[in-house]
């Protein structure tokens, strides 16, 4: 399973996760409230111009993360058209198609590490309540890892419904699918036991 | 501790597995995706805070940039997109489902189960999603309920398989429904 972190090393890359965080915070707070023509162009001119910098590699990433929204802003236009307010329906689905092209162009040019960093420095009072900020990062480390290995055993459990029943697998497979992550968890929490890696005393 | 982290850490995988999985189509034509079944479980089977933090944990990883979210989308634009309600939502509904089956430890799983997950993940959630697609749309409450009625149907049957499955996993390992358990 990928992310959709781009490869290719852009200006974006070389700046602080953090500050493009907080950037892409104050920029959505700022934004997401407007419904000015003019300020909304000059937007979406700023976002589209912010892609042309990042590449080919990047615009390709975008549109493929639009399909979906696009329908959804479809559904918004058609609304306020039927309120016969086209004008303000173009606005706002413009609106939120550059607030999200701006959001996923922060996701593009962070890697996970620095993700993460920035994540576990924001939780570093939990230790005050003995709680230990890294747990963060094991925690999405073995979520990660259980993703694609809970993929193949459901795909497991639908071939074998298929070698059983001429229907198709439904809601049937859920149950052993359940009940297979749910051992699975059993059986490293035994395996992260025997290996100490987390201190005994904390408990979530 | 490390059997908590690593139920919090599969429950949130399973959430994404779910979200994968291929959407079935309700009698009426409209696609449901498994997903919000995963929040829901992690709630009346996890409890509240823990069902809460795998949701978070689920949250985090599509916020981290992992395409996971029904669909294949992920990445900071789902946060604030017009169902970015929904999203914010998944963690409350997973606590009050958790919270409601806890509550209602002296019913048959079943019951209590299903009605923990209508009232977190369908009630509190779609509240959740109706303000925020209200916030982020500029529509009104009917046009919003309108639009997003179709889709209740589809997510009260998923409230009522979770209930089923919470009491099938609580015959099979009764030691990992927590909701009872502790």
């Amino acid at each position: 399973m990928l992310a959709l972190t781009i490869e290719t090393r852009t200006w974006m890359h070389q700046l602080p996760a953090w500050a493009k965080l907080a950037g892409l915070a104050a920029m959505t707070i700022l934004f997401l409230p407007i419904t000015d023509p003019i300020l909304v162009a000059a937007f979406l001119g700023g976002v589209s111009l912010l892609y042309a910098s990042l590449g080919r590699a990047a615009m390709q990433i975008a549109l493929r993360q639009f399909r979906p929204i696009l329908l959804i802003a479809g559904v918004i236009f058609l609304w306020h058209l039927l309120l016969g307010d086209a004008q303000a329906g173009l606005l706002i689905s413009l609106r939120i198609l550059a607030l999200v092209a701006l959001a996923n162009a922060v996701t593009i040019t962070t890697r996970l590490d620095d993700m993460i960093a920035v994540v576990t420095g924001l939780l570093a009072p939990l230790r005050r309540f003995g709680v230990s900020p890294e747990i963060f990062g094991l925690a999405v480390a073995l979520a990660i890892r259980c993703i694609p290995v809970l993929l193949m055993k459901g795909d497991t459990l639908r071939m074998s419904w298929r070698a059983r029943s001429p229907r198709r697998p439904g809601v049937q497979t859920l149950f052993p699918l359940v009940l297979v992550a749910l051992d699975d968890a059993d059986h490293m929490s035994e395996a992260l036991r025997a290996r100490g890696v987390l201190s005994p005393k904390q408990e979530l | 501790m490390e059997r908590t982290v690593m139920m919090i850490a599969l429950f949130a995988a399973l959430i994404a597995v779910l979200g994968l999985f291929p959407s079935f189509m309700l009698f009426s034509g409209v696609p449901v995706s498994a997903q919000s079944l995963g929040v829901m479980l992690a709630g009346v089977i996890l409890g509240p805070k823990r069902g809460a933090l795998a949701v978070l944990l689920f949250l985090a990883l599509v916020a981290l940039g992992f395409p996971l979210l029904a669909g294949g989308r992920g990445g900071l634009g789902a946060f604030v997109g017009p169902t970015a309600g929904f999203l914010f939502g998944f963690p409350v509904a997973a606590f009050v489902a958790g919270l409601v089956t806890q509550y209602l430890r002296r019913v048959d799983l079943l019951l209590s189960a299903s009605l923990g997950a209508i009232i977190g993940g369908v009630l509190v959630l779609y509240l959740f999603g109706a303000v925020g697609m209200m916030l982020v749309t500029g529509l009104g409450v009917t046009q919003v309920i309108a639009t997003l009625s179709v889709f209740v149907p589809g997510d009260i049957i998923k409230a009522i398989i979770s209930g089923i499955l919470a009491r099938s996993l609580y015959q099979a390992r009764p030691s990992l429904v927590l909701t009872r358990s502790v």
